[in-house]
């Protein structure tokens, strides 16, 4: 799982995590909610949805195209998180 | 003894410190860079003062966040500080108002929020539970949001009673507790919401702040989506005190902590006319509870003022003699040692100004 900058300072200073989970983006997450629950936070809210601006590609395609939480996630697939473009 | 001005912004937190009596600031941030900062607070009532900052990011949504050395490092626990049960299918989007209780309480603090909810922390303001009662209230599928989302931005508890609460929405208007939060009635008798079909209500108004009396805790002062209004019955009824003032709408109601009846307000022109009256940089004081009024503008600028002060943008401090501060949409702050007599700049150039607080540290 590839993580943009502004996230890195919740998961140590690290822009790559190894995930064990798979199945689906979900169970992905949801690890690493376990590990870093401050990082998940900033990525989901408290009704486990993806936060509105945050995009997260699962091997290169958007999630919101392809499942949302339940896009299958195979071994060794690449999850990378991305701030949308928002803001002023 | 050091006065600290924290300054809540659009893109981040701006710490102002005095060491010289108020008369010189040193500025700096911004902390939570690109997070809209709309609430703040300077909890004295610990040994070591604690900060409070409620942020939301745009992008990775809203937290509170504590610091006990000042701003010079700041942390979160792990869980939301803030978040609405799962029971609730509710999101939270933005902390509003962060209010540390009275003196007999040093570990709670109280959290408004939007949507419209209270929430209480027993630990300082790291932790945070959904106040029930509030949230189940009949009225809430009948609160609106106004323009800046429908929210619980005010929240005072009764100094010398525990038991008694009051927090304002917009829209919804006032509403108490006698029995700590247990249940709630709306509070706005007298206060006239011109924007619907019946201009009384029982609730629905927009209340955009109240103050509680520094001295009698009982007299309230409320600015309302047009109308300015006091009560002396702990907000059972309201009566006008917009009389004296050159305009009854704005945002802002400030009180002095430790002078009776003496309270601060920025006015702008109406709903339509969302400038500060005249176009002039103008702050309003009453030293009678609101039954004259008196401009202030010493120091502030001369010319043409076209920037609005928000609703938690104005504060006073308390030191004495008392400060007051505000800050601009425009993103300066002035601030006053003397009561609001004599201003000066603090900071200029920041991001939209949300809040301010200030407190002797």
């Amino acid at each position: 799982m590839l993580l943009p900058g502004p996230l890195r300072g919740e998961a140590g200073g690290a822009s790559r995590l190894s995930v064990a989970a798979a199945g689906t983006l979900g169970a992905v997450l949801d690890e690493v909610a376990a590990a870093h629950p401050r990082l998940a936070r900033r990525i989901r809210d408290e009704r486990g949805e993806l936060r509105r601006y945050v995009n997260v590609y699962v091997d290169g395609e958007d999630c919101r195209h392809s499942g949302g939480l339940s896009t299958p996630v195979g071994d060794g697939a690449e999850v990378r998180v991305l701030p949308s473009v928002a803001g002023g | 003894m050091a006065t600290l001005l924290a300054i809540g912004t659009a893109k981040g937190l701006f710490l102002a410190s005095s060491a010289d009596g108020r008369r010189s600031w040193e500025v700096s941030g911004p902390h939570f860079p690109m997070t809209g900062v709309y609430a703040v607070a300077v909890d004295t009532r610990r040994p070591t003062p604690r900060l409070l900052a409620g942020v939301t990011s745009s992008h990775f949504g809203p937290s509170v966040a504590t610091s006990d050395d000042l701003g010079a490092s700041w942390d979160e626990p792990d869980h939301a500080p803030v978040a609405f049960p799962a029971d609730t299918d509710t999101t939270l989007e933005r902390v509003w108002q962060l209010m540390p209780a009275g003196h007999d309480e040093p570990d709670v603090v109280w959290a408004g929020t939007q949507p419209s909810a209270l929430f209480r922390s027993t630990d300082g303001g790291r932790s945070f539970e959904l106040v029930r009662s509030l949230w189940d209230h009949p009225h809430r599928p009948e609160w609106d949001a106004g323009f800046g989302g429908q929210a619980v931005h005010t929240v005072l508890p009764h100094p010398r009673d525990p038991a008694r609460l009051l927090v304002a929405m917009s829209t919804g208007g006032v509403y108490r507790s006698e029995d700590a939060g247990v249940s709630w009635a709306p509070a706005n008798t007298g206060i006239r919401a011109y924007f619907l079909p019946d201009e009384w209500p029982e609730f629905g108004q927009c209340v955009h702040k109240v103050a509680r009396d520094g001295v009698n805790p009982d007299r309230l002062y409320a600015q309302n989506h047009h109308g300015v209004y006091r009560s002396d019955d702990d907000g059972r009824t309201w009566s006008s005190i917009a009389d004296g003032l050159p305009s009854d709408f704005g945002f802002t109601m400030v009180s002095h902590p430790a002078r009776a009846g003496m309270v601060w307000t920025f006015p702008l022109e109406a709903d339509s006319q969302r400038f500060p009256t005249d176009h002039r940089c103008r702050v309003f004081r009453s030293a009678d509870a609101g039954g004259t009024w008196a401009p202030l503008s010493v120091g502030l600028p001369e010319g043409p003022f076209y920037p609005a002060v928000l609703r938690d943008a104005m504060c006073a401090d308390d030191a004495t003699p008392g400060g007051v501060y505000f800050g601009t949409r425009s993103g300066e702050v002035y601030a006053s040692r003397d009561e609001g007599d004599t201003w000066s700049l603090v900071a200029a150039h920041l991001p939209d100004v949300l809040c301010v607080r200030a407190a002797v540290v």
